[in-house]
């Protein structure tokens, strides 16, 4: 049997790390490319949102270099994602692929329905060492997750170009590398003194963005044509409204583990906007956009795949929120056809703005 | 003076029109229907919407725009779930709020949440959260409950006698005497072809270009799932390896599924809107189920705001002689 599993950002660190941990063999798709993308929108529905067609390229990428079992989240709607694993697993059969599929669904009353899932792929092993296993992946996921923080504050304040982003690969290749619970603290303090060694001008002034959208978009940065990379580049500071570990330990602990970020902050403030969730992160990004601009940031990006249900409701919304509180928002739609460079033109100009802003602010002050 | 209420002849509206009607109604509330769709309802719900929406919210808020400042409150409820462990879809959920932000100086809007996700919620409970607003008495609203679910089941044993909606409410509002006038459908000697689709698609004229009258005046028998009941719906998609979500998304799947073992029937139209996020997953299962199975013709046709009856018309034609040619 070997596992594997569709890519989200930085998310395979974390799955690789649990399941090896426990004994199971693990093939991760190869980084996703055009290659996935063309392999994956040539078979999957044409209105079908992007992260189903890159999940089937991942997918048959794996196949490609030995992977023969599928382990796939589910869910119960009414977001499309819930329905993904059996609409891939019915294409990748008629494309004559030989797949398993296990499909992991999210717990609805209590979290040992969630263990049992995780037991039953890992064949019987004692509960403590799968216990174990999902924490030493939960661990690696925060790791990560802190990493990330450190660089999008560091890249808009770089003194050399390109400094942040090559200090940040080495650090991650280190918690990569970490094949034990004990050994990640070590390749945590190790990758951030590499982090913290990248030349820094602190009174340089940054805008503020804050990024809010669907969660597969948000941190798959092959996905949105790695949009936190060029607004750092072009002098922006980052702030993403959903973390792989948040995310975590909001769904998949359900709150378990507290003193961290939680989605229900920003559901909490999403009325009197959007009253009622509707599905995936649809509510999440509105509230998200209102404690932005609680917080002063100078302004918002929503990040969408074409078609996705609960985002377009968000960014029906999101003009009245915008208008309201007074922050700019620039919603950007990403699907197969999009092309970099008109992604770059349009976040200058959101960013030309947002200096305009600024500096009137400053005039006013 | 009585508080009028307006309906938006859209979503829902072609399947739950006469139990919200007679509900209101009984509680002494006129209600005011929007007009069928036309080019400038079309139009309105185009320019005051998202470019990504889908066709039949574009359309819902054109219906919503129609009816502003000719009455007092929009009956827009937060449709949840209408059965249990199923949703609508996302964007009926959010649709209330995307009015409201849209629409300026829209009236009152009744966005009560019908939410019978959970097993032990009840309509009843939802129904007398907005019956509140026009009357304070709960047996009166009981029974105006009551009335109008009587009404919804005469309503939906009509559809099942073949009989569009809009004849079906025309019926019902008129009683028995135009009844006798308009029989059954259900008689040309011509084949009979198999109309899947959401009702707020193929039952509103204009955005499907009238495709059930189209069809009927070639010579064709027009079977739909709102002609099955609900019990063989929920049989068909029991294929599914993993019970759909969607209410509607079920509809479409259980139904296709039905007349696809059915051998009156030779051929199928599936028809979508463009944007449909639940038709893109349930259209695929079902294509990829049919040329699994028994091949039969096929037609996907997919609604836009373009309106171009010419490309319709030929993609109809072409799959009529499809159908003629298989039958020999």
């Amino acid at each position: 049997m070997k596992v594997t599993f569709p890519h989200m950002g930085y998310l395979w660190i974390s799955l690789k790390a649990m399941l090896e941990y426990l004994g199971v063999e693990v093939q991760e798709p190869p980084p996703t490319t055009k290659k996935t993308l063309i392999l994956g929108s040539k078979h999957a529905p044409e209105f079908a949102c992007l992260p189903l067609k890159l999940n089937l390229g991942n997918f048959m990428e794996a196949a490609e270099m030995g992977a023969d079992t599928i382990l796939m989240a589910g869910g119960c709607g009414p977001c499309r994602f819930g329905y993904y694993a059996q609409v891939e697993y019915a294409i990748l059969q008629d494309l004559g692929y030989k797949y398993q599929l296990v499909v992991v669904e999210p717990p609805e009353k209590h979290i040992s329905e969630f263990l049992a899932r995780i037991r039953y792929i890992t064949g019987g092993r004692p509960w403590w060492q799968v216990i174990n296993a999902i924490r030493f992946g939960y661990i690696k996921a925060r790791v990560v997750d802190d990493l990330e923080k450190m660089a999008q504050w560091r890249r808009p304040r770089e003194i050399i170009p390109g400094s942040t982003d090559q200090a940040f690969s080495a650090a991650l290749q280190l918690i990569i590398e970490a094949r034990h619970p004990r050994d990640v603290p070590k390749a945590q303090s190790q990758g951030t003194q590499i982090m913290n060694q990248v030349q820094v001008d602190e009174r340089k002034p940054v805008v503020k963005i804050g990024i809010v959208g669907e969660i597969y978009t948000l941190l798959e940065p092959f996905t949105n044509l790695d949009v936190e990379r060029h607004l750092g580049r072009m002098g922006a500071e980052v702030n993403r409204s959903i973390c792989l570990s948040e995310w975590i330990n909001d769904h998949l602990f359900m709150g378990l583990i507290k003193g961290t970020r939680s989605s229900k902050e920003a559901r909490r403030a999403a009325p009197p906007y959007l009253n009622h969730f509707v599905g995936g992160h649809g509510q999440e990004s509105i509230g998200s956009t209102v404690l932005y601009a609680k917080q002063g940031f100078d302004g918002v990006i929503q990040l969408l795949p074409f078609t996705c249900m609960p985002e377009i409701v968000a960014q029906s919304i999101l003009p009245g929120v915008s208008a309201d509180l007074d922050i700019p928002v620039l919603t950007l739609v990403v699907d197969e056809q999009s092309g970099e460079a008109g992604t770059i033109t349009r976040l200058e100009a959101f960013i030309d703005l947002l200096n305009r802003k600024y500096q009137q602010k400053e005039v006013l002050a | 003076m009585k508080p009028t209420v307006g309906i938006p002849r859209a979503l829902l509206y072609y399947e739950f029109f006469p139990l919200w009607n007679v509900f209101l109604k009984s509680l002494g509330v006129s209600t005011c229907v929007s007009p069928c769709t036309n080019k400038r309802i079309l139009a309105n719900g185009l320019k005051n919407s998202v470019d990504e929406a889908c066709l039949p919210i574009k359309l819902a808020m054109g219906h919503v725009i129609e009816l502003c400042g000719k009455v007092d409150y929009i009956f827009l409820p937060r449709i949840v779930s209408v059965a249990p462990r199923e949703y609508i879809c996302p964007k009926f959920l959010g649709f209330p709020d995307m009015v409201r932000n849209a629409v300026p100086n829209v009236p009152k809007l009744i966005d009560a949440n019908i939410d019978l996700y959970h097993p032990r919620s009840k309509a009843q409970k939802n129904l007398h959260e907005i019956g509140k607003l026009f009357c304070s008495n709960p047996m009166r609203i009981n029974r105006a409950h009551k009335t109008a679910c009587h009404s919804l089941i005469s309503f939906k044993k009509l559809l099942q006698k073949n009989i569009l909606p809009e004849e079906a409410m025309e019926i019902m509002a008129c009683k028995e005497s135009a009844f006798k006038n308009k029989h059954c459908n259900y008689d040309s000697n011509g084949p009979t072809i198999a109309l899947i689709g959401h009702s707020y698609n193929i039952y509103d004229q204009h955005i499907s270009m009238d495709i059930i009258g189209r069809l009927k005046k070639l010579g064709v028998n027009v079977v739909t799932a709102e002609t099955l009941p609900e019990e063989t719906i929920r049989q068909g998609a029991t294929i599914l390896p993993k019970k759909l979500f969607w209410t509607l998304g079920q509809q479409s799947i259980g139904s296709a599924i039905h007349f696809l073992s059915d051998p009156a029937i030779s051929g199928i139209i599936l028809v979508s809107s463009f944007g449909c996020g639940p038709d893109a997953l349930t259209g695929e299962l079902i294509e990829r189920y049919i040329h699994g199975t028994r091949p039969i013709p096929f037609l996907k046709l997919t609604l836009d705001e373009h309106t171009g009856e010419a490309g319709v018309i030929t993609r109809l034609e072409a799959f009529l002689d499809m159908v003629y040619w298989k039958a020999g």
